[in-house]
């Protein structure tokens, strides 16, 4: 017997528009078995899980410190995964920034004044486009595969990062931890109310970002252009549109995102560079792109639905002594079935076996 | 050799189909269709595009289930669940767009549609067999890549007789034939035909038909409108039938505009190597087209044709910017929006994924052609370059109206119109420029008549104008009715024009085949 996916003529526009929901539906369930399994109350655990985060002020705060990265990042992921470019890297774009950031801060301590933080968040940009135009370029030059060099050019970051900050940026005060200097004052993204909480103006540039991209892509010929060489590579030469040029603009746009939601994550949350300055957002910010259907507005939303994930990971290892990196299997299984759903949108299953095939000729 | 069929054909019929009826949603594509085939019967199945043929023989061939209706296959009432079950009652099909790896031998892709395991040589001395029997010579070991359009429509043929089936179905089959390629594919089925088999034979070409078939059932708007024997017809009877009105004949008024006139595009010395596996590399190709001139360029499928558009249209670029000059200018180092600049408009031959994006609208796919010509119109916001809607619209109204273009919603997706109702509405883009060149790559290519005539008078009314046309088809008739001078595309190569006035089909038919630069070479020596 095989499965087969068969191509539906017409696809419903209702399902397409309710997919991420039920993508949710089916993950609460699916959590609901997993912890059951784990001999835990399934209610209980999806509670602390979800809702309970929710419950207080510092943690809506806490919810909007986890989903500024990721919204930033998969703002950019959607330029390039709409124009058909994968880039897996952008948590080494991410890294990249926060290093390319934090030279002020860390190299010249005494430099201070309004004008930092800009040229900081500046540098950090252009750390993660820097790093974003390596796989571009092997890509345009070489015919490279792109979400190979892009995922391992990640590994090479996270190296690099740990060898700079072990290294020669270790702060000589620091009784040999691994950590820089704290940033001064003039370095720190402030809060934006910071009688309440934590959560910094990094949010607020991840939503001014997914409103510039959306513009882009709605109202603009370059979003046209995205779209088009997208969808039909050879309709976009036609047009006249250039695979390459759009190949780096793709990257770079996604990697300054990226640049800059890691140095707003340094500046801004951390105060710091240390050997470990994300927990994975440019791999999560993969699955915001898609939960949020590639559109920078429902990026926002589903930005906000994966930072849940991380909160709920950290209170239920606290309320029920499950580890945090549950929270990495929760968002495995929110991927897992928008992509399912997204596929039975267009496809839908036939079972043939050779006994049915055997059955027809009979007959 | 006809009394044995006759005799055979007396008894029952192979195939009866009762009211057979498919309803897609709101539309029924077959409505209630009565078809009944003799043994030993050439039959035409003959109707415009969306008539509802294809729908038709999907539900034979069992790829489609109808939604109401009943199959009799030798007097005993079936149910047609998929092609294999088709396949082993003994009905086959050739289908209009082949289904063969090019990176296989013949005898591979053979051995793919095969349901047992069979060993490679014996299918290739069946192959042989076959190919001998019936005039399909073949060389089971060629690879698929290097063999040209007819001959991998004989490969398909000989999968399909594999089968041994009592009943074929052939699509649309000499669309991509020269006519002396035709001619041996019309043996191949007089012969098959004389053992007792039968064939459903789908075409728009009428004089074929008329030629080949014994009965005729005449589609239009998925119903059946007549029956007929094609050979009591003719052509523009036929023609009636299937359009319910008479055909429009091409106007052409002789060209106006003085000879003297230098080209308004020229092609000089174009050479090209391949680009890909199969790809056609292209040698030393000159051309030049006056203003208020169409050049018909004819050739088999997989000749160059491609490759050629793809040069002149700029999107793949030249050596030296002399190769192709546009309105006098140097190209041939310029992009497609700049050779557009200059006014020249090009129509590619696959619609869908290269002259139109399939999932987007027709509003968007009319500013693809169009956002470097007429960006002062469809773009507004400076460098922003934001997308003005309401003109897009305007204009795609403008155009579905000059067209005639029919369609299901306001602004449907390009996938959603039917291949004639597209064509219009991508030349109907270009056309409304006012281009001064136009370059339009198989204008016609599974357009109903309606439709066909309709772009026809189109591109000669543009030319009359004062703008110079390069049509390249496949369809001669197409070319002869539009045409002032004709030349032929072989191997990568292409011949000399030669004017309409001095053409024939036997003529074109041997340019088509290389044949006729080779006279020419043996006559230029001889004087």
């Amino acid at each position: 017997m095989r499965v087969e996916l068969v191509r539906r003529p017409q696809h419903s526009a209702l399902f397409s528009a309710l997919s991420p929901f039920i993508a949710l539906f089916f993950t609460l369930i699916a959590g609901a078995i997993l912890f059951a399994l784990l001999g835990k109350n399934p209610v209980l655990a999806l509670y602390s899980y979800f809702v309970e985060p929710l419950t207080e002020i510092w943690s809506w705060h806490e919810l909007l410190v986890k989903a500024a990265p990721l919204i930033l990042i998969a703002v950019g992921l959607s330029v390039c995964f709409l124009s058909n470019n994968w880039n897996i890297g952008a948590e080494g774009q991410l890294i990249m920034g926060g290093i390319a950031g934090s030279i002020l801060p860390v190299v010249f301590p005494d430099f201070q004044g309004w004008y930092v933080l800009p040229v900081m968040l500046l540098l950090g940009m252009a750390g993660g486009m820097a790093y974003a135009a390596i796989p571009a370029f092997l890509k345009v030059r070489f015919n490279t595969n792109e979400i190979l060099t892009s995922l391992m050019l990640v590994y090479v970051a996270q190296l690099f990062l740990d060898w700079i900050v072990r290294g020669p940026w270790r702060n000589p005060q620091g009784f040999n931890f691994p950590e820089t200097v704290q940033f001064n004052a003039s370095a720190i993204l402030p809060e934006i109310w910071a009688s309440s909480g934590r959560a910094h103006w990094g949010f607020v540039l991840a939503i001014v970002a997914a409103l510039l991209v959306w513009f882009m892509l709605s109202r603009t010929l370059n979003g046209f252009e995205i779209k088009v060489l997208g969808r039909s590579a050879r309709a976009g030469r036609f047009a006249g549109f250039s695979a390459g040029r759009l190949t780096f603009f793709a990257f770079l746009v996604s990697g300054a995102l990226a640049g800059l939601a890691g140095i707003a994550e340094v500046s801004g949350a951390v105060g710091q560079l240390r050997t470990t300055i994300s927990p994975g957002y440019g791999f999560t910010a993969i699955i915001v792109a898609f939960l949020g259907r590639l559109n920078p507005l429902g990026i926002v939303a589903a930005g906000l639905v994966l930072a849940l994930s991380y909160l709920g990971g950290e209170a239920a290892q606290v309320s029920l002594g499950i580890s945090e990196k549950s929270a990495r299997i929760f968002q495995g299984i929110i991927l897992f079935f928008v992509l399912a759903s997204d596929t039975l949108i267009y496809y839908r299953i036939r079972f043939v076996s050779r006994h049915s095939d055997a059955a027809a000729k009979g007959a | 050799m006809t009394s044995i069929s006759d005799k055979n054909g007396a008894g029952h019929s192979l195939l009866e189909a009762a009211g057979l009826t498919k309803i897609f949603g709101s539309l029924k594509a077959c409505d209630g269709i009565d078809l009944t085939i003799g043994t030993g019967e050439i039959h035409a199945l003959l109707g415009e595009n969306g008539a509802g043929k294809s729908t038709l023989v999907k539900m034979l061939f069992g790829a489609l289930q109808p939604t109401s209706g009943e199959i009799g296959w030798k007097g005993k009432a079936v149910a047609v669940a998929n092609p294999a079950m088709a396949r082993s009652l003994g009905i086959g099909m050739v289908f209009q767009h082949f289904s063969l790896f090019d990176a296989l031998t013949a005898a591979e892709n053979i051995a793919l549609s095969l349901d047992e395991k069979t060993d490679l040589n014996t299918i290739a001395a069946k192959a042989r067999d076959i190919g001998r029997t019936y005039g399909l010579p073949v060389d089971p070991d060629a690879l698929v890549g290097d063999l040209s359009v007819g001959e991998r429509q004989r490969i398909e043929i000989i999968r399909c007789l594999l089968q041994n089936p009592d009943l074929i179905i052939l699509d649309e089959p000499t669309s991509v034939l020269t006519p002396q390629e035709a001619d041996l594919l019309f043996v191949t089925l007089e012969r098959l035909k004389s053992e007792g088999k039968s064939i459903l034979y789908i075409s728009h070409r009428l004089e074929e038909v008329r030629r080949l078939c014994d009965r005729a059932t005449v589609l239009r708007h998925g119903k059946v409108v007549g029956q007929c024997d094609p050979r009591q017809e003719t052509a523009s009877s036929l023609a009636r039938m299937m359009v319910g009105s008479d055909i429009h004949v091409i106007e052409r008024r002789p060209n106006a505009a003085p000879a003297t006139q230098s080209a308004l595009i020229e092609v000089n010395g174009l050479s090209q190597k391949p680009r890909g596996p199969f790809s056609v590399p292209l040698h030393d190709i000159r051309l030049a087209v006056n203003p208020g001139e169409i050049l018909g360029i004819a050739g088999v499928a997989g000749n160059g044709q491609g490759e050629l558009f793809e040069a002149i249209s700029g999107e793949v670029l030249q050596e030296r910017p002399d190769i192709v000059r546009i309105r006098g200018k140097d190209t041939g180092r310029s992009g497609i929006s700049a050779r557009r600049r200059l006014g020249a408009a090009f129509v590619p031959e696959e619609r869908l994924g290269h002259g139109a994006v399939p999932n987007m609208s027709l509003t968007d796919n009319l500013l693809l052609s169009r956002y470097a010509t007429d960006g002062k119109v469809f773009l507004g916001g400076g460098a922003l370059r934001l997308l003005q809607q309401s003109s897009l619209v305007l204009a795609a109204k403008r155009i579905v109206a000059q067209m005639d273009v029919r369609k299901s919603a306001e602004n449907p997706d390009a996938s959603a119109l039917s291949g004639g109702n597209l064509q219009k509405f991508l030349i109907g883009r270009e056309l409304d420029r006012n281009p001064a060149v136009l370059v339009v790559n198989q204008p016609t290519w599974g357009v109903d008549a309606g439709a066909a005539a309709h772009i026809r008078q189109a591109l000669v009314d543009l030319a009359r104008s004062g703008s110079a046309v390069i049509v390249i088809s496949q369809d001669l008739d197409e070319l002869f009715e539009i045409s002032d001078r004709i030349a032929a595309m072989v191997h990568g190569r292409l011949s000399q024009s030669v004017p309409i006035e001095a053409m024939n089909m036997e003529r074109a038919g041997l340019m088509m085949g290389g044949a006729d630069a080779a006279l020419a070479h043996a006559s230029a020596g001889a004087a």
